[in-house]
C-alpha cells in the first residue's frame, strides 16, 4: 500500500513566533519541525507498517527553503522519501493556493491513502485537507481517531463531541488525523543516519505546470493590514489560606464576578 | 439581492441548534444591519429532523433555508452542506458565508472553498464590516490579534465560539425548504457511537471544571466531577490527563482539543502551558488552584489559590453546599 503524508512545515510553538515587516509570520527566525497532527497520521501510517503490512510512506510537503529540515526528520521516523514543492513564488499562499498546488502535486504521485493533519499549529484554519480532497476527487473522512484500511477500502473512527461515528469509503482517500491516534515515536540514531541517505525530491511550480502570478501573497484571497497585542488580563488575586478559608475565598470572588 | 450574507448552521448531537451556530447567526444578522446587505442561513439535515432546527434557526434571522439531504442519514454531513450551500447561494458572486469552527463547520468551509474558488479568513473571533468583512483573529496562541479583509471584499469566514453573544431577533424570520440535488458521497456512516450521552458539552457550558496532571488520576477525577456537578457545570481537562487516559479526548481543551468560552473555568492541577492556555484564555473568569506558586497558570488567572486541590475541592464542595442550604 502506497501512503502519502502531507506534512505541513512549522515553525517550533515554543512562544517566540512573530510577524516579519510584511505582517507574515518571520519563518526564518525559529526552527521548523513538522506539524503537530501531521506527526500523529505519519505515526499511524508507519504503525500500520510495524503490524506487518507492505507500506511505503511518502512525505508531500510545500515549504520554502527550511522545508528539507523539517521533512529530515520524517524521514528519520521512518519515512521512506519525501517531495517538497518550494517556489520562491509561493511565498505568502493561502490555504486556498496551497490546496491547490497540494493538488497538483498529489496528481504525480501515486498512492491508496493520503494522510493530513486535521489542522496546522500556525494558520489552524483546519480547511486544506477537505478542499484538496474536492479538487482531487477523493472520499474524505476528517478527525479519525484510527485508521484501518481493509482491502480496497479504508475504515476510520470519526471523532465526535459525543463519541465517535464509523467511516468507511473506497481507496483512494483523504484521511485526516490528530492527537488521538496515539504519540508519535521518536527518531532513533539509526533513523536519523539512515534519513540522510533517503531522497527529498524538490517541485518548481513549472515542474507542476502553476502560473506563477496565480500564487503567493499578491495572489491570496485574504490581506492582514495591521496588528496589535491583546490587553493582558489584570494580575490574579492569590489566595494562600488553608483550604476552608480558601474555599470561602473563592466561592465569595465568583459571587463578586456574577459567576454563579 | 448580491451580496447576501450567509450564516451556516449546524444541529448538536441533542438535534438542537448549537450555540456556536446560534453566535455566527447573530454575528451574521448584525453585520446585515450594518452593512445594508440581506441576510440568510442555512441549515442541512435528513428530511425528517432538518425543519425543527431550522425553525430555532430562523429565530436568529429573516430568512433560512432548510436543506433535505436524505444522505445525511448515511454520510457525513459537511460535504452535503458544501452543496447545499452552492445550491442555496447559487449565482451571486458576491456573497460572504460565515461558518462556526467546529469541525463538520470547518470541513464545510473546506469543501466550499473549492467548490466556489474563494478565499477562507479562518478562526475570526470579531468581525466587522468595511466595504466587506474585516475580521480580527488572535494568532500565535492569541499573542497578537491580527485584522484581515478579503482582496476583493467577500469570502468565507470561520467563527470560533463567543465572537457575539447569541441573541434571538425581534421577530422570527421565514424558512424555506429546498432538496438536495447532485450524486450521493462516496463516504458512508457504518455507525454512531455514543460514549457521553447526557453529559454536558464543554462547549455549550457555563461553568467548567478542568482538571490536569495535578489530579492524579481517574479517582481525582470523580473530585472534579463532584464539584463540577455542584456548581452544575461540565468537567474538561489538560492533555496530560487525556494522555494518561483519565478522561476521554472530547473533554480536552487547548490548542489540540476544544476552544471555550466558559463564565467560570476551574483548572485544578493544571500548569497552564501555552497549548492549554490558547483553549480556555477566553474564559470570563478563571480559578486556578495549584500547589506551585510559580505555576504559568498564575499570570492568567484571575484568582489564583495556592493549595493541594485534594484539600480545597472537598472545602469547596461543603463550602458551596452550605451556601445553599
Ligand atoms: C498566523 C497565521 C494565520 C493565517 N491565517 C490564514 C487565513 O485566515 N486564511 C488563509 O487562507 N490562510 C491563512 N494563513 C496561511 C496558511 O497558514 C497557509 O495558507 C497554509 O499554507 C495552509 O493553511 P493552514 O496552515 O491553515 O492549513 P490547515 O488547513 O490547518 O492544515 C491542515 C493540514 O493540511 C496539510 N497542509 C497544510 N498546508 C500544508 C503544506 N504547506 N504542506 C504540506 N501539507 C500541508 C497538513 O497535513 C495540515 O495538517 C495563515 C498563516 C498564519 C501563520
Ligand atoms: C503540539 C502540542 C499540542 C498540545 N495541545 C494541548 C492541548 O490541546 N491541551 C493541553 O492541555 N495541552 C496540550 N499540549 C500539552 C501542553 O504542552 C502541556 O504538556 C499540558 O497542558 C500539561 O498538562 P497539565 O497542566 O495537566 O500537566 P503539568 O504541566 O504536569 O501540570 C500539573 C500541575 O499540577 C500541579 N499539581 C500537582 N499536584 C497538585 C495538587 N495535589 N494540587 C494542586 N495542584 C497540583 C503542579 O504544580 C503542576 O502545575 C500540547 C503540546 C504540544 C506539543
Amino acid at each position: 500500500m502506497k501512503i502519502v503524508i502531507l506534512a505541513k512545515p512549522v515553525p517550533d510553538a515554543t512562544g517566540q513566533e512573530r510577524l516579519g515587516p510584511d505582517l507574515r509570520l518571520d519563518r526564518a527566525a525559529i526552527p521548523p519541525v513538522i506539524n503537530g497532527n501531521d506527526e500523529y497520521v505519519l505515526e499511524a501510517a508507519l504503525r500500520l507498517r510495524d503490524a506487518g503490512a507492505e507500506v511505503s510512506v511518502t512525505l508531500l510537503a510545500m515549504a520554502g527553503a527550511f522545508g528539507p529540515d523539517a521533512l529530515r526528520k520524517g524521514l528519520a521516523m521512518g519515512a521512506d522519501n519525501a517531495y517538497l514543492v518550494s517556489d520562491p513564488a509561493l511565498a505568502g499562499s493561502d490555504a486556498r493556493t496551497t490546496a491547490r498546488v497540494l493538488a497538483a502535486a498529489l496528481a504525480k504521485l501515486e498512492f491508496d491513502l493520503v494522510l493530513a493533519g486535521v489542522d496546522s499549529s500556525d494558520g489552524a484554519s483546519g480547511v486544506v485537507a477537505a478542499a484538496l480532497a474536492s479538487l482531487s476527487g477523493l472520499p474524505y473522512l476528517s478527525y479519525a481517531t484510527s485508521i484501518t484500511p481493509d482491502g480496497d477500502k479504508v475504515r476510520i473512527k470519526r471523532f465526535s463531541s459525543t463519541g465517535y461515528d464509523v467511516l468507511e469509503a473506497p481507496m483512494p482517500a483523504l484521511v485526516t488525523g490528530m492527537q488521538a491516534l496515539g504519540e508519535p515515536r521518536y527518531p532513533t540514531l539509526r533513523g536519523i543516519m539512515g534519513a540522510r541517505s533517503k531522497t527529498i525530491t524538490t517541485w518548481a511550480l513549472a515542474d507542476l505546470g502553476i502560473d506563477p502570478a496565480t500564487v503567493g501573497a499578491d495572489a491570496a484571497a485574504s490581506r492582514v493590514s495591521t496588528f496589535s497585542i491583546p490587553d493582558a488580563r489584570s494580575a490574579a488575586r492569590v489566595v494562600r489560606d488553608p483550604a476552608p478559608e480558601a474555599a470561602k475565598q473563592i466561592v465569595d470572588f465568583l459571587i463578586e464576578r456574577r459567576a454563579i | 439581492m448580491p451580496g447576501t450574507l450567509w450564516a451556516i448552521a449546524e444541529a448538536g448531537p441533542d438535534g438542537h441548534l448549537t450555540k456556536l451556530s446560534a453566535e455566527v447567526a447573530t454575528l451574521v444578522r448584525g453585520l446585515g444591519a450594518a452593512a445594508g446587505r440581506d441576510v440568510a442561513g442555512l441549515v442541512t439535515g435528513t428530511p425528517g429532523a432538518v425543519a425543527a432546527v431550522a425553525a430555532e434557526l430562523a429565530a436568529y434571522l429573516p430568512r433560512v433555508v432548510a436543506l433535505e439531504a436524505a444522505a445525511a442519514a448515511t454520510s457525513p454531513i459537511a460535504q452535503l452542506a458544501a452543496q447545499g450551500a452552492v445550491q442555496a447561494i447559487g449565482a451571486d458572486p458576491d456573497a460572504s458565508i460565515f461558518i462556526g469552527n467546529s469541525p463538520d463547520g470547518r470541513d464545510t468551509a473546506g469543501f466550499l472553498m473549492a467548490a466556489l474558488g474563494v478565499g477562507v479568513i479562518s478562526n475570526a473571533g470579531g468581525v466587522a464590516w468595511n466595504g466587506g468583512p474585516v475580521a480580527e483573529k488572535g494568532v500565535f496562541g492569541g499573542r497578537l490579534i491580527t485584522t484581515s479583509s478579503f482582496a476583493d471584499g467577500h469570502g468565507i469566514v470561520t467563527v470560533p465560539l463567543g465572537s457575539v453573544p447569541a441573541e434571538e431577533a425581534a421577530s422570527a424570520g421565514v424558512v424555506e425548504t429546498i432538496t438536495l440535488a447532485g450524486a450521493a458521497p462516496t463516504v458512508t456512516v457504518l455507525e454512531r457511537v455514543s460514549e457521553a450521552a447526557g453529559a454536558v458539552q464543554i462547549e455549550e457550558a457555563k461553568i467548567i471544571v478542568s482538571g490536569g496532571r495535578g489530579v492524579g488520576g481517574p479517582d481525582g477525577f470523580a473530585l472534579v466531577g463532584l464539584l463540577a456537578e455542584t456548581l452544575g457545570g461540565a468537567v474538561a481537562a489538560s492533555r496530560a490527563a487525556v494522555d494518561a487516559g483519565w478522561i476521554p479526548y472530547a473533554r480536552q481543551v487547548g490548542q489540540t482539543g476544544k476552544i471555550v468560552k466558559p463564565e467560570v473555568y476551574i483548572a485544578l492541577g493544571i500548569s497552564g502551558a501555552v497549548q492549554h492556555k490558547v483553549g480556555m484564555q477566553g474564559a470570563h473568569t478563571i480559578v486556578a488552584v495549584n500547589t506551585d506558586p510559580d505555576a504559568p497558570i498564575a499570570e492568567f488567572a484571575d484568582l489564583f489559590v495556592v493549595g493541594n486541590l485534594f484539600e480545597v475541592v472537598p472545602a469547596l464542595v461543603a463550602e458551596l453546599e452550605s451556601r445553599k442550604a
